[in-house]
């Protein structure tokens, strides 16, 4: 079992943190634990090694950015895009999220227990997102890749101008964005479905949800789209 | 662009604390407005002593104000110059308006005063003795100017009418119209700042008989643009945002207070925020707690 | 032809030119907006209204070669730890793998390392081509953040955190499906052949108070080592520039409206933003009332041709300008050898900018590997690096003429215009007279 460090944000900067953790994993050092981040901005951001953090408290903007490998736990809840552009590892919020939760990660896995703000996996290149609670309006806006699950509602304009992102929503979906259209849930679906609940240790049925994606209409500039744009 | 941090006490024996919060909290979103800053209070006895008629003004030294109000008593505090006396609000600024002719009134009323000034917004607070201020409500705000001059006349909040008090963290689009709009009705303006635009016309409305959710909603659908909003009256604390929702705000409520700022380490100051229910205000949406 | 026309009566509308009819035709024909790459068409004020007062006898001139006049900028010195050093002080703009060919690509880096200065990514992420083959290289963050990987961040000498450009400010990124083959696609993750349309505003920060805070996450993940600068279209430029600077921008790049595009709607490249000539001194007086003009640099593109033009920026307060139309041209964008295939394309050599297209004769606007394979890398960061060469000798010879040890020792009182308006525009007075039309210091 490899030794835990901990970082007590009360008396040290975010930038010595980062540093620290910058520093290629050792075995005595891939586990950490930080303590009163009180919401401050950039905790943790940019690692690319396999350690463990667990932040103990509410962050601000940016935590876990650009996560590459990582397991990174906030034990309270984030602000501002959380996990923004995260490429691998696995991302953990225990309370709720702000906006832009997930902005334009490429992969991983990032799962907020309780509900996300607007613009939850927006620009999404293929991460997975699964969101406990709610999410607000404008989720997974232009959505490239990935799948996003929410368990609870979705707010306006789900899956606006969206690509290839997969969507899935147990709740109400207040509207849907311009090109975003339910689909058949079909067995591969169902799979994939309880997988990422699995992996985000949620006990949720697959067959309470419903399955939405791109029309595909807005693939091409075209006169009768030009409503849309 | 901005820091917003506000404060609303349901607990009375929290109001000793008001002041001391209020600076602990502004300090917290000095680098989202680092050129200036300003607070409103709500109920301080020195700043605001019950049954005085207050006024808050720039443009003039204690000295000068002192000189030309020998009924009133006169407070210091950086750039602002806080006086109050013993008759109707409109008597008081009346008399201001002849006596002290360059003073621009920034905030008036009963039991509520603004104060204003540029700089470092942690030197600011010193100089205006926030931690010293008691009340019931607060309201600060720091500025990174967007469009407008970096003045005292340019920090929020921009208090209009009795009591009334507002401050936007973003930028209106269509602010130069609606300003036109309200000129030609007769509405006077102080500075060239959008956000002020807004506190002219959510004043306008309520001086038209809206209640403040009801101006906040007219707010939302005649302007463009990106803003969380605070607004405060004598017995109300409201926030807005715009349908897009892009600038930041966070709400935490507990039995003892209601709170928001611009970001969460504002709120992590407060006593029992471990406790509070903490949510972000959904766009278009008009929050009003009730005094 | 025309000249017949008039000989016999016709008379052309300038209102309705033809240029404008044949506008109306194809939208009523298509229903569509027309997208075109290229940059602002129309006239303009610009360099060519200013002139240098050369030394004579109140001066003295410096010699050509032998006396000193120096070109070397530092990018990045206020909070980097490893500032860019560049020899000259003229930069390749950001142009995204996409837009062109990853021939063109490794091109535009052979052709700034041989002159030693940077090139720049764009709106699809980082080549291995053009970071092997680029010294310096600087990586564009934007709202689209296509290809945007941490490593290469960690890779890229600079950040360029784009709010706009010149050619479309307040607009997004677009890429039309023509270009989006399996190799752009699987950068961009996007389907192969979309139209693909990037977002107006960041994903995750709007507006100078949050993008304080991005930034600080960018030097977070980038141990603060790497100069950040920050990109804006040229209009509210007085404004922006003071709010990058607070924002905490290491160098400021200001686009006028003359700078290129791949692929904008038309309406956007010709109606929005102002010229270079307006933008340099709005932000240079943004720099000198916050105290940092020098200390943040600030990069100029828009327009920029010739040596005069470099130096002119400069001696307006640039640090330093970039090209992007220009240094296509130097590849051999539009040159007369591709005119028979211009004219298949329903234009000609001088005139070409359907960039967005595909379909480039010269191998540099286009994903076709048969068009592609016609630009050699080699030969054309040759001819690159020729004429940075050339623009850098213009310059330094305009600068000796004036009698300056320096591109940067060049200053506004070296110039005077020749119009009104670009009297008004750069703040330098009237030739022959004392004269700077407009209210001092007025910015909009």
């Amino acid at each position: 079992m490899a030794a835990l460090t901990e970082v007590d944000l009360g008396a040290s900067s975010v930038r010595d943190l980062n540093q620290a953790l910058h520093a290629p994993a050792t075995e005595s050092a891939a586990s950490w634990r930080v303590l009163n981040p009180r919401g401050a901005h950039s905790v943790a951001c940019g690692l690319k090694d396999e350690v463990t953090v667990d932040v103990e408290g509410h962050v601000g903007y940016y935590c876990a950015g650009m996560n590459q490998r990582a397991t990174v736990t906030v034990h309270g809840n984030a602000g501002v895009g959380v996990a923004e552009n995260m490429m691998s590892g696995a991302v953990r919020v225990r309370g709720d999220a702000s906006q832009s939760a997930g902005a334009t990660a490429h992969g991983g896995l990032l799962v907020i227990e309780g509900n996300a703000a607007a613009r939850c996996g927006i620009s999404m290149k293929g991460v997975d997102i699964v969101v406990g609670g709610n999410v607000g309006h404008m989720s997974a806006f232009m959505g490239q890749a990935g799948r996003l699950v929410v368990c609870g509602d979705a707010g306006d304009a789900l899956g606006d101008s969206l690509y290839e992102a997969r969507l899935y929503v147990k709740g109400k979906v207040k509207s849907l964005g311009a090109d975003c259209v339910e689909k058949e849930m079909r067995d591969e679906h169902r799979v994939e479905l309880a997988e990422l609940l699995k992996a985000a240790e949620f006990d949720q049925d697959p067959a309470d949800f419903r399955r939405y994606g791109s029309a595909r209409r807005l693939y091409h500039f075209k006169v009768d789209n030009s409503t849309a744009y | 662009m901005c820091g917003i941090v506000g404060l609303h006490l349901r607990e009375p024996s929290l109001e000793p604390r008001l002041g001391e919060l209020l600076t602990a909290m502004l300090g917290q979103v000095v680098e989202r407005g680092p050129d200036s800053a300003g607070v409103a209070v709500y109920g301080d006895p020195r700043l605001s002593p019950p049954g005085r008629a207050v006024v808050s003004l720039l443009g003039v030294t204690p000295h000068q104000a002192a000189t030309a109000l020998p009924d009133a008593v006169v407070v210091a505090a950086d750039a602002t110059t806080v006086v109050h006396a013993q008759s109707p609000v409109a008597e008081l600024l009346a008399t201001i308006a002849t006596a002290l002719p360059r003073a621009t009134v920034i905030g008036s009323g009963e039991g509520f005063a603004v104060l204003k000034g540029t700089g470092n917004p942690v030197q600011l607070a010193k100089e205006f003795g926030l931690a010293g201020v008691t009340g019931y409500q607060g309201v600060g705000h720091t500025r990174m100017a967007t469009e407008s001059a970096v003045t005292p006349e340019g920090a929020h909040p921009f208090s209009v009418g009795p009591g009334q008090c507002l401050v936007h963290n973003g930028s209106f689009a269509n602010h130069a119209t609606i300003r036109r709009e309200l000129r030609a009705q007769g509405v006077q303006f102080d500075s060239e700042n959008d956000s002020e635009v807004g506190a002219r016309f959510v004043a306008h409305h309520l001086d038209r008989g809206a209640d403040l959710e009801k101006a906040l909603r007219l707010l939302c659908e005649r302007f463009d643009g990106f803003y969380t909003l605070l607004v405060s009256t004598a017995d109300s604390f409201a926030v807005v945002r715009d349908a897009i929702a892009c600038k930041p705000a966070l709400v935490a409520e507990t039995d003892a207070w209601v709170a928001m700022a611009s970001e969460y380490r504002a709120l992590d100051v407060l006593p029992g925020i471990e406790n509070a229910r903490i949510f972000e205000p959904e766009p278009e949406e008009v929050y009003v707690w009730q005094r | 032809m025309d000249m017949d026309f008039a000989s016999r009566g016709l008379r052309e509308s300038a209102t309705f030119d033809r240029a404008t009819i044949h506008a109306i035709q194809r939208a009523a024909a298509t229903g569509v907006y027309d997208i075109r790459g290229w940059g602002a068409k129309r006239p303009l004020p610009h360099f060519d209204d200013l002139l240098f007062l050369g030394a004579s006898m109140s001066r003295y001139p410096l010699e050509g070669y032998r006396e000193r006049c120096d070109t070397d900028v530092v990018l990045g010195t206020r909070n980097a730890k490893y500032p860019l050093h560049l020899d000259i002080p003229v930069t390749i703009a950001g142009m995204s793998f996409g837009a062109l060919s990853a021939n063109a690509k490794e091109a535009l880096g052979r052709g700034a390392s041989a002159a030693g200065t940077s090139t720049t990514t764009g709106d699809g992420g980082m080549t291995p081509e053009e970071r092997g083959q680029s010294k310096h290289l600087v990586y564009q963050y934007l709202p689209s953040r296509y290809g945007m990987n941490p490593d290469d961040l960690r890779k890229a000498d600079a950040i360029e955190v784009v709010l706009g450009q010149g050619a479309k400010p307040g607009g997004g990124g677009m890429l039309l499906g023509q270009k989006i083959t399996d190799r752009v696609a699987g950068m961009r993750t996007l389907p192969v052949g979309v139209d693909q349309r990037s977002a107006c505003r960041h994903p995750d920060w709007t507006g100078p108070d949050d993008l304080t805070i991005k930034i600080g996450e960018l030097r977070e993940i980038t141990d603060w080592e790497k100069p950040i600068y920050v990109k804006v279209g040229a209009t509210r430029t007085y404004y922006d520039v003071k709010l990058a600077v607070q924002a905490g921008a290491d160098v400021v790049v200001v686009d006028g409206m003359q700078g290129g595009t791949a692929a904008t709607q038309e309406v956007f490249i010709e109606h929005v933003g102002i010229p270079t000539l307006a933008a340099i001194p709005q932000a240079v007086q943004a720099l000198r009332e916050l105290g940092v003009h020098r200390e943040v640099q600030l990069i100029v593109s828009g327009g920029i041709r010739t040596g005069a033009d470099v130096a002119k920026a400069i001696a307006l307060g640039a640090d330093a300008v970039a090209i992007g139309t220009a240094a296509l041209i130097a590849l051999g964008d539009n040159h007369p050898r591709h005119d028979a295939e211009y004219r298949q394309l329903g234009s000609a050599a001088g005139y070409f900018d359907d960039f967005q297209d595909g379909r480039d004769p010269a191998g540099i606007s286009t994903q076709d590997e048969e068009l592609a394979a016609r630009l050699d890398p080699v030969e054309g960061g040759r001819r690159l690096a020729n004429y940075l060469r050339v623009l850098t000798m213009e310059a330094q010879t305009l600068a000796r003429a004036c009698g300056k040890a320096h591109l940067h020792h060049l200053e506004p009182e070296d110039l005077v215009a020749l119009t009104i308006e670009s009297a008004a525009m750069a703040r330098v007075p009237l030739a022959g007279t004392d004269w700077i039309p407009g209210t001092p210091g007025a910015v909009r």
